[in-house]
């Protein structure tokens, strides 16, 4: 700093320099791929204004989606030949951890706006009338696989809770802390079911025994496993991945 | 106080230098985004890049991607709307024909190619019109792999919901392909670049030699 002893100049001086300087820097930043890379540290978990603007985005893609959501049109259907052997695990644990289930003394608890809060068995829920379904299952990750699943229709076993069907979510509470939610719309779609088997087998442990939710409709991650209680609910109850960020509707 | 530059004529309407802005911070963030998406689950053997993605995780680029589809789909549609009504596309893309386009491309790999501001040589509209249509392909198929149950009409069409992500990233790689393209002619005519920003011709434009007028 060799001038330091010079007058310093006028701030009325230093102004249109200032200015163009900033000029220059905005415009800079501005069209740099380096700018872009500085959002790129905007992922929904910092609470900064992007991520305000990608939550909005979020919510509103929600709507558009129930908007899209066909009650009574069906996810494609596959022969069994075309089932993926072996079906790929996915959870937020190893295969290891998923947890072991005593099916004898199960029960699938049942609460929020219903008639009846009565806790199901497992012989209960397979006396109810079942449905089968060879459909694909659709990840977030990209990945796709296809399954067979057979179980209660959910809408069928709302009825007989005596849901009010027109609450506005339905949500669940898993064995392995996973939790998450749907809209009413697709509770009641007929290919929504709870699932007791896996092909033609109860549901082997790592796939969610003793009960999962298959929503063709919707990608996988809205399919939680090892279901422990059900709710309906006039507030959206969020999920796992939803609360940290993956979009709430997720429709297929 | 008269000066060249305003007689100097408009070669880019401000519809089309708005339109091209948000469509490049779109793209980019379209692009980036999506290479995140495709990490999570390669569908070829190989990764992008962290540095070149955008998100920070998965969740972060779908929201990212799904929040800026928006913005290129609107801004698409606008730019599209205007180039098929206002008779922009017919007139800067069209006619293109085969001759023109050999004379061209020869003259490109031979480095012979003159550049007329507002008037875009055979290889360029050739460029243009491969792009807009890369940019229906990387839509539709996206929609598709988003919506495979409520547009399953649409999947079919692209012949299953594996092909249609297979035709998603081809229609992208054919983008950032035509990006790579694009880029390196603007560095290489870089008084190209102003008139996508002030719509004017380059002032040198006037003053153009006689041997590069085009004798088609």
């Amino acid at each position: 700093m060799s001038e330091k002893k010079e007058k310093p100049p006028k701030n009325s001086e230093l102004q249109p320099e200032l200015v163009q300087l900033q000029r220059r820097l905005f415009l800079r930043s501005g069209l740099s791929l380096g700018a872009l890379s500085l959002l790129s540290g905007c992922n929904l978990q910092d609470g900064d204004q992007v991520d305000k603007v990608l939550w909005a985005m979020s919510r509103w893609n929600d709507r558009v989606q129930s908007m899209l959501f066909r009650p009574n049109h069906l996810a494609p259907t596959y022969p069994a030949s075309m089932i993926t052997k072996p079906f790929p695990f996915n959870a937020f644990y190893d295969a290891d951890s998923a947890p072991e289930i005593d099916g004898d003394t199960y029960k699938l608890e049942v609460s929020g706006l219903v008639r009846d809060k009565r806790s199901w068995n497992l012989a209960q829920l397979r006396a109810l009338p079942q449905a089968s379904q060879i459909t694909r299952h659709i990840c977030i990750e990209g990945w796709s696989a296809i399954g067979q699943w057979s179980g209660v229709p959910l809408r069928t076993f709302l009825a007989h809770i005596g849901a009010d069907t027109t609450a506005k979510y339905v949500g669940f509470k898993c064995a392995d802390r996973y939790y998450s939610s749907i809209d009413m719309a697709t509770a009641l779609h007929p290919q929504t079911i709870l699932a007791l088997d896996f092909g033609q087998e109860p549901l082997p442990t790592e796939y969610g025994y003793p009960l999962k939710l298959r929503v063709p409709t919707k990608l996988g991650f809205k399919n939680p496993k090892h279901i422990a209680a059900l709710f309906v609910t006039n507030e959206n109850p969020g999920g796992y991945w939803e609360d940290q960020g993956y979009n709430w509707f997720s429709g297929s | 106080m008269t000066t060249a530059g305003q007689t100097r004529p408009i070669i880019h309407p401000l519809l089309v230098r708005v339109a091209h802005w948000i469509n490049a911070f779109a793209i980019v963030c379209m692009v980036m985004s999506g290479w995140a998406i495709y990490n999570a689950s390669p569908l070829f053997g190989f990764d992008f890049p962290r540095w070149a993605t955008l998100g920070g995780w998965l969740g972060g680029a779908i929201a990212w991607h799904l929040a800026a589809m928006w913005l290129l789909v609107a801004n698409g549609l606008i730019y599209l709307g205007y180039g098929l009504l206002a008779g922009h596309f017919r007139r800067h893309f069209l006619p293109l024909r085969a001759r023109d386009l050999l004379r061209d491309v020869k003259n490109a790999l031979t480095f012979k190619l003159a550049h007329q501001p507002g008037i875009y040589n055979a290889v360029q509209r050739l460029m243009y019109i491969a792009v807009l249509l890369l940019g229906v392909l990387v839509v539709a198929s996206g929609l598709s792999i988003w919506k495979p149950v409520q547009l399953d009409g649409l999947v079919d069409l692209f012949g299953g919901y594996d092909v249609a992500r297979r035709v998603h990233f081809v229609a992208m790689a054919g983008i950032v392909a035509f990006v790579a393209v694009h880029l390196a002619l603007v560095l290489i005519v870089p008084s190209t670049l102003l008139p996508m920003l002030t719509g004017r011709a380059p002032r040198h434009a006037g003053k153009k030699p006689p041997k590069q007028e085009q004798q088609a």
